[in-house]
């Protein structure tokens, strides 16, 4: 393949396009209130109208008003449909002529879509997923081609270190500085992991960017590979994400047989394949150490750090890992360039961030909004606040590893360091938004519960202190626990977060200490002077 | 092997480059904490009790896993570590049911030992009492998870000196258990040599040779190292 | 001199701890000089009395009237040592916990493994009712010391009441079993 194909095929495939083209989202999301039959119906709407000349129906990716869905939009016009019945169809077809419409149509000028800024999902519910050609139609693989014949490894690095860009997993660790580390790693391999495995409750950022465009990710891999020096990628999803496998297999499949992945990749001595390995759903095997064993064929736990996998990874290799939505912008920074992208965002978190706004909030759904926006901004502009219009009273982020932000702290940008002084955390970009009649003890409890589940059991704190902290957070809920219950929960915060050996038991009092920091008093209110124990029921 | 210096509790010491902290602390004499490390067998960082804290870095470290480094200053004995160190025998002592009165190891055990070392007068934990099940299928020796502390000294061993990986973990958190060959009683576990490896290194009661009763399970774990040394060196 | 009050309590234990501190033989007799004994298993007195300073306290927490009776000796000591291992970890009067709540385990016991067409001694006011979970003295009360052992031997016991008796509180740590 060579640049010129890849014209070719852009061309080609614009030309093929009809006057008018219907996307219907048929990513997870829709899928799960009935987008597939609602897809069939379209076309069969179009063949009865006799319409099959001039109108395409596409699935497309996730949209990101998932909570509206099955959503349908018409690319010309931009009319948006939600919540559209399978038997609607036709009466979307025939408002193409101006026919009478009763379809709730949303609207393109509201702030959940107009304050939004789309990079990673900028081909979400505009191209077919499953189609190679509509990748490479919007520019696709362009960048691949750009750093292998243009582009040094080192300026590669340079470009991504110069971009600001931070890597999207939960941590924030600058991405060009992890690259640069593995690039110099010595080693007679190296590997490049996308960790896909997304475990935290209420998170569905990457499976949607994995479903929606696929190849974005596999050229942001590529492109590492070539930053880095490695020839194989894998791909790390978890099973509970069976389309989005689908769909990466499909790519992969097709990426190979135009050359775009394998040997001598746009006619350089660049080599590079991508392997699929499915999770089997356990949290701690996000973890970038407990990942790698998992993909050894190896027990998924944890192992102390350093050497971190940069060094000594897969196999013992120097083994890049990043995040999906970390890698979604890879190849929007190598076409618009690193300055581009150092404009967007903060300081000294740049570009935008995916998150999953869900809750109490009238607009649930996906969102892509610059850093530095205002959490105040996303929940009352962006999710036009709670569904009844009482007011919110915080917001959760970063799931069982973050905490829970009060409403007077509304004004905290979306950043890293902003986000980690109010005690939360970025995370993987989970927004839970809670209104009056949230109980914070319960969702303390709740994440605690996740955490104890979830905890691998490797490290004594983690393993056992959860499940301390469980029974102490239940004891509370129920109006069982003294002030003398409520030090020894603390006490374990500290215990855990010192002292466990990975992320997972580090932060799993965080949900605990940020709604006692900000809402004590809902804890003091449930605690009781007397020791009280349970007797033989008769 | 070139030589480093380093502090430890304001001690100045020497140590080989390649040493762990444990291993210059322990050269110097200072003792520090440990329950999942055994000589002779590999690392895994997992029961935290040898955390130290090393100066210019915010969190604190295993010395089993840490590599000295030049000018290195070490803290063992903080207040912090020592509630921190308490704390963790606690909770392994509420997680199990340990019945020091009843049990096989009484007064050769390391988890009692430790219960001294880190001064814990009691259990400040609510105890889980978990129902755990005794196996002692095999002809010559018994498992009993109610004193199992999960540190895969026995997975170890027998991967890594007898070469036969009969042990493993199954399950996760608090309802990990060991297991021979894939979860089946140890008497049926073909793999099993009988060479009494894990029956060494485990620092509880939890393997027990069958027979023994209340405090009469001695053993030496050190001979882990000794067969490890033997093979390297060649005696 | 102030003569201190003295008092040991037998919750649930099997009064090993009891039979440890009778074993100090003649030393009692030097004890008795300087305590008055209030209130004992071994002696023969209805109530827990008040205003005590020392209570020795044996066996776990098991049934409704241990419940009860360490509130009263909570309330009425000056000072309470947790003496033995029922008393400071549940030990073996704990043994029953894994085995789930007091209900089942009466079915276990009375039905299921001794008499199938028997029934559970249900006589309110006579027979104590179990607590579901045996667990530990200060998990109800705040407790002064811990007094490990199964038993704790009999010297152990002496140089701790010793050490009460010149005012100086014994740093104690382990020894359980
Ligand atoms: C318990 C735990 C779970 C994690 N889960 C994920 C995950 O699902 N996806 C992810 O990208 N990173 C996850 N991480 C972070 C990874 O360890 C790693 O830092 C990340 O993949 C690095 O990519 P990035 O630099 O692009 O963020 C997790 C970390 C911990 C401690
Ligand atoms: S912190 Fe939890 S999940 Fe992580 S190693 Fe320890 S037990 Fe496993
Ligand atoms: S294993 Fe050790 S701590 Fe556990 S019961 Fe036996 S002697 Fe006690
Ligand atoms: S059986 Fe013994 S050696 Fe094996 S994990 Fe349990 S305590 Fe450790
Ligand atoms: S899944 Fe259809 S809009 Fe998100
Ligand atoms: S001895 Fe170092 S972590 Fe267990």
């Amino acid at each position: 393949m060579e640049f010129q194909d890849l014209q070719i095929m852009a061309e080609q495939e614009r030309s093929r396009r009809k006057a008018i083209r219907i996307h219907c989202c048929t990513s997870s999301g829709c899928q799960a209130s009935g987008a597939l039959e609602l897809f069939h119906q379209l076309q069969a709407a179009v063949e009865a109208a006799g319409q099959n000349e001039r109108v395409d129906i596409v699935g497309v990716g996730c949209m990101g008003f998932c909570g509206q869905g099955p959503m349908v939009s018409v690319e010309a016009d931009g009319v948006l449909f939600e919540h559209v019945r399978p038997e609607q169809a036709p009466e979307i077809i025939a408002s193409l002529d101006g026919g009478p419409c009763n379809v709730k149509q949303g609207d393109h000028a509201h702030p959940f879509f107009s304050r939004q800024l789309h990079i990673v999902r900028r081909n979400g519910g505009v191209i077919d997923p499953e189609r190679i050609e509509e990748y490479i139609a919007v520019g696709g693989y362009q960048a691949l081609y750009h750093v292998l014949h243009e582009m040094s490894p080192a300026e590669v690095i340079d470009a991504i270190t110069r971009s600001g860009l931070r890597g999207r997993g939960g941590a924030g660790y600058p991405t060009g500085l992890k690259w640069a580390t593995v690039a110099k790693s010595p080693g007679e391999r190296k590997f490049v992991i996308c960790n896909g495995d997304e475990g935290d409750p209420g998170a569905f950022m990457d499976r949607s960017i994995l479903e929606s465009d696929p190849h974005l990710i596999l050229e942001g891999m590529s492109i590492a590979a070539y930053a880095v020096g490695a020839d194989q990628g894998y791909l790390y999803v978890r099973g509970e994400y069976p389309l989005a496998i689908a769909r990466l297999q499909k790519a992969i499949a097709q990426a190979r047989k135009h050359d775009l992945l394998g040997s001598q990749i746009f006619d350089t001595s660049f080599n590079f394949r991508v392997d699929i390995r499915v999770g089997a759903g356990a949290f701690v095997c996000g973890e970038e150490t407990a990942l790698i064993a998992s993909i050894e064929g190896r027990r998924g736990q944890p192992r102390p750090r350093p050497p971190y996998p940069a060094e000594h990874g897969l196999w013992g290799y120097p083994t890049l890992i990043n995040n999906v939505e970390t890698f979604g912008n890879i190849a929007p920074i190598i076409t618009n360039g690193a300055d581009w992208y150092a404009g967007i965002g903060t300081e000294r978190s740049k570009g935008t961030k995916v998150f999953a706004l869900t809750g109490k909030v009238r607009n649930t759904g996906l969102i892509e909004v610059p850093m530095g926006m205002t959490i105040r901004e996303i929940v009352e502009e962006l999710g036009g606040g709670t569904p009844d219009g009482t007011p919110v009273k915080g917001v959760q982020t970063g799931g069982p590893s973050g905490g829970c932000i009060p409403e007077a702290l509304f004004d905290t940008p979306v950043d890293y360091e902003s986000l980690a002084e109010v005690g939360s955390i970025m995370g993987s970009g989970g927004m839970v938004v809670m209104d009056a009649t949230t109980n914070m003890v319960e969702i303390a409890r709740f994440y605690m519960e996740f955490c104890m589940d979830e905890s691998c059991g490797k490290c004594i704190p983690c393993r056992t202190g959860t499940v301390q902290m469980y029974r102490l957070l239940s004891k509370i809920s129920a109006g069982q626990a003294t002030a003398a219950d409520l030090a020894t929960l603390e006490q374990l915060c500290h215990l855990l977060r010192e002292t466990s050996l990975c992320g997972l038991g580090q932060s799993a009092p965080n949900p605990v200490q940020s709604t006692l920091r900000y809402f004590r008093e809902e804890y003091e209110r449930l605690l009781r002077k007397r020791v009280r124990i349970n007797l033989t029921s008769r | 092997m070139a030589a480093r210096t380093l502090t430890i509790n304001g001690t100045l010491i020497s140590a080989r480059s390649n040493e762990t902290v444990l291993e210059a602390a322990r050269e110097a004499g200072i003792s520090i904490p440990t329950l999942c490390h055994l000589d002779g067998l590999s690392e895994v960082g997992a029961c935290r009790l040898c955390l130290v804290e090393i100066a210019g870095s915010a969190k604190l470290q295993p010395a089993c896993h840490t590599t000295v480094t030049e000018g290195m200053e070490v803290q063992t004995d903080t207040p912090r570590l020592k509630a921190h160190r308490r704390a963790i025998v606690e909770l392994l002592f509420a997680e199990r049911n340990h019945i020091c009165a009843v049990c096989v190891a009484s007064g050769h055990c390391e988890l009692q030992q430790l219960a001294v070392e880190v001064g814990m007068s009691h259990v400040r934990y609510e105890y889980l009492s978990p129902d755990c099940s005794v196996d002692i299928s095999h002809a010559r020796f018994g498992i009993d998870h109610n004193r199992c502390v999960l540190c895969t000294r026995c997975v170890r061993a027998c991967d890594e000196v007898e070469g036969v990986h009969t042990w493993d973990i199954a399950g996760r958190g608090t309802n990990a258990r060991v297991i021979t060959d894939l979860n089946v009683p140890w008497g049926e576990a073909t793999s099993c040599t009988s060479c009494g490896k894990c029956l060494l290194a485990c620092p509880t009661g939890a393997i027990f040779s069958r027979g023994s009763t209340v405090a009469e399970l001695e053993r030496d774990a050190s001979r882990i190292a000794t067969i490890v040394a033997a093979r390297n060196e060649r005696w | 001199m102030n003569r201190l009050k003295l008092a040991t309590v037998w919750l649930g234990g099997c009064s090993g701890c009891h039979m440890s501190l009778l074993d100090l033989d003649e030393w009692l007799i030097d004890l008795a000089a300087h305590v008055d004994l209030v209130y004992s298993p071994i002696a023969d007195q209805k109530t827990f009395p008040e205003d005590v300073d020392l209570t020795l306290v044996e066996g776990a927490i098991a049934n409704d009237e241990h419940l009860e009776l360490i509130q009263d000796v909570r309330e009425r000591s000056r000072m309470v040592v947790a003496l033995g291992d029922c008393a400071v970890t549940g030990n073996v009067t704990a043994l029953r916990n894994p085995l789930g709540e007091a209900r089942s385990i009466l079915q276990q016991v009375y039905i299921e493994h001794g008499d199938p067409r028997g029934i559970l001694p249900s006589t309110p006011g006579i027979v104590p009712i179990l607590v579901d979970q045996v667990v530990p003295i200060h998990m109800i009360i705040p407790v002064d010391l811990f007094l490990a052992g199964c038993p704790p031997s009999g010297p152990r016991i002496r140089a701790v009441l010793e050490a009460l008796l010149a005012g100086t509180p014994p740093e104690l740590v382990g020894g359980f079993g």
